[in-house]
């Protein structure tokens, strides 16, 4: 993937996790979680424009990050999979977080230590900090529905067990196959503390990276460019 | 000196009523009724600007939207912790809230129908609760009086963002233009309700003056933001939708229309467009979210029995 594309991708998967994060607010548990959920969402969104502006600026054809956020359509979004699945109840909201700040974690370390490009490296040392909060906060969660009720418990692992098939895909490009491992001996270790059981469905789907998605992201960007693209050119 | 007369007269030389000192049960229900109201506001506030988080038209946009809508929620806590230290739990007061038996801010029960909606509450509702709020960081109880310091710094940041909003409607397309005009048309008037019935028909004015939980009367307050607000609406080139409305040179203010008091009345009571809506929303989340706290509480029970 050229440099461009890879940054594109990245952006793509904390914008449209943000968007997910932003449907949230207002409905969450309670105002602490409130609070917490709006945070991280931001955390992604600030992540996503500041990946957006730098993809902009090296392909320089004078497009800003809005443009690419709000003028794209489906097939040319390269999120994975993961992030664009709805917010479900918070069980799958947990889950959902818990497996992506697990893989950002190893991503960003890396990126930090290793980017060729300065901005993307100065990106992820920032992104590094707030995505241990987020795997905080996250991990928290799944022990504390894992090992909660009987009712939280059922719930986190059907979360868990629909939400696997998309684990793979953070791992297929060559660029990240060497998380893999790394990944699953925390994912273990957190599921085994949440007294929960690893899935065992081998099924798995990917398609994001190459703008195949589910039917969900459609609707996701049908809300979220529907204003900017009903006043071309406004400014806002 | 009795009681009463020691408290009275720690307030009139400015001193802060601290949670552990002496208080009037008056004065104890009054701070309550008011705090809690104020925290639900907040909460309740979220729900009309989350309505555009995901839709806001750019990501700058995105971004200031989701911390606002974050800060009020914050906003919320910080209240509740004031109310607390007068010996009333959090969830008694939200409890009180979802049987209808506590209000909120009226502002809250009308919709937001376009974006200019979400740069008008920031520019009048925002703007109203600052005016009302500056007056209560003097508050004569200590810890209301200091959330309110923290919340007006950030209300400040709220009421810009909301012009800022405005102006680039303002100076934007025709259509932009048109929306922002809308906007202030549906907004006026109940941001002038946010003050409050006429001193002459409020029943906690006088009693809250004296304890200086109240500095100014819902009239002055008033007269300040339409003040305030007339010399911003005609930079941003918007008609406000009074015809009443003019400088009134012998008096040094603006003078303006009657509200609709039908209207306002009919709101607090319950049956603006919204009130339905907004508080389902919320009676909604909490009970959704049931087996959330249950299993946090369960997990926390566990863990201190396993380290016993
Ligand atoms: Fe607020
Ligand atoms: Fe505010």
């Amino acid at each position: 993937m050229s440099l461009v594309g890879t940054l594109l991708a990245h952006a793509d998967d904390n914008m449209v996790l943000a968007q997910r994060l932003g449907e949230w607010i207002s409905k969450a548990p309670e105002l602490e979680i409130d609070i917490a959920l709006a945070n991280i969402g931001l955390d992604h969104l600030g992540v996503a424009r500041a990946l957006y502006t730098r993809a902009a600026e090296l392909e320089g054809a004078g497009r800003t990050e809005d443009d690419f956020a709000m003028l794209r359509d489906e097939r040319e979004f390269t999120n994975l999979l993961l992030v664009e699945q709805p917010n479900g109840d918070f069980a799958h909201t947990i889950v959902r977080q818990f497996l992506f700040d697990a893989y950002q974690l190893l991503l960003w370390e890396d990126l930090a230590a290793n980017a060729e490009d300065e901005t993307l490296k100065g990106v992820a040392a920032k992104a590094i900090k707030e995505a241990r909060y987020h795997h905080r906060f996250s991990s928290g969660w799944m022990i504390r529905l894992g090992d909660g009720t009987e009712e939280s418990h059922r719930r986190v692992q059907a979360a868990l067990d629909q939400l696997w098939r998309f684990t793979d895909e953070m791992f297929e490009d060559g660029s990240t196959a060497g998380y893999r491992a790394e990944w699953e001996r925390g994912v273990i270790e957190v599921v085994a503390e949440a007294s929960l059981e690893m899935p065992t469905d081998p099924y798995q789907r990917t398609g994001g990276r190459k703008g195949l998605h589910t039917e969900h992201l459609g609707r996701l960007l049908a809300e979220m460019q529907w204003l900017a693209r009903s006043h071309p050119g406004a400014t806002w | 000196m009795t009681p009463e007369e020691r408290f009275q007269a720690l307030i009139d030389a400015e001193e802060k009523i601290e949670p552990t000192d002496w208080m009037p049960e008056g004065y104890r229900s009054t701070l309550i009724r008011q705090i809690a109201q104020h925290a639900h506001s907040e909460v309740i506030g979220m729900q009309p600007e989350g309505n555009w988080i995901t839709r806001a038209p750019s990501l700058h946009r995105k971004a200031i939207l989701m911390a606002k809508v974050q800060d009020e929620a914050g906003h919320g806590l910080y209240l509740y912790s004031a109310a607390e230290t007068l010996g009333v739990r959090r969830d008694e007061l939200q409890e009180l809230l979802h049987q209808g038996k506590h209000k909120y801010s009226s502002i809250f029960n009308y919709p937001t129908l376009s974006w200019a909606d979400i740069g008008t509450i920031g520019w009048l509702v925002d703007g109203a609760a600052i005016t009302n709020q500056v007056m209560l960081t003097r508050c004569s109880y200590g810890p209301y009086a200091r959330a309110m310091v923290r919340i007006c710094k950030e209300e400040s940041f709220h009421q810009r963002q909301g012009y800022e909003i405005m102006m680039r409607l303002c100076e934007g397309t025709p259509e932009q233009k048109a929306m922002a005009q809308d906007a202030l048309n549906r907004w006026w008037w109940p941001s002038l309700m946010m003050f409050g019935p006429h001193d002459t028909d409020s029943t906690h004015t006088e009693q809250s003056m004296e304890w200086k939980i109240k500095r100014v009367s819902n009239d002055e307050l008033r007269q300040q933001f339409v003040d305030m607000t007339v010399p911003q609406a005609e930079y941003l080139g918007l008609t406000i939708p009074d015809p009443e409305l003019r400088w009134n040179p012998e008096r040094g203010h603006y003078d303006f229309g009657e509200i609709d008091w039908d209207e306002f009345w009919r709101v607090v009571k319950g049956f603006g467009p919204m009130n339905r809506d907004r508080l389902a929303h919320k009676v909604n989340a909490w009970e959704e979210g049931a087996w959330v706290r249950e299993a946090a509480a369960a997990h926390a029970a566990k863990k201190a029995a396993r380290a016993a």
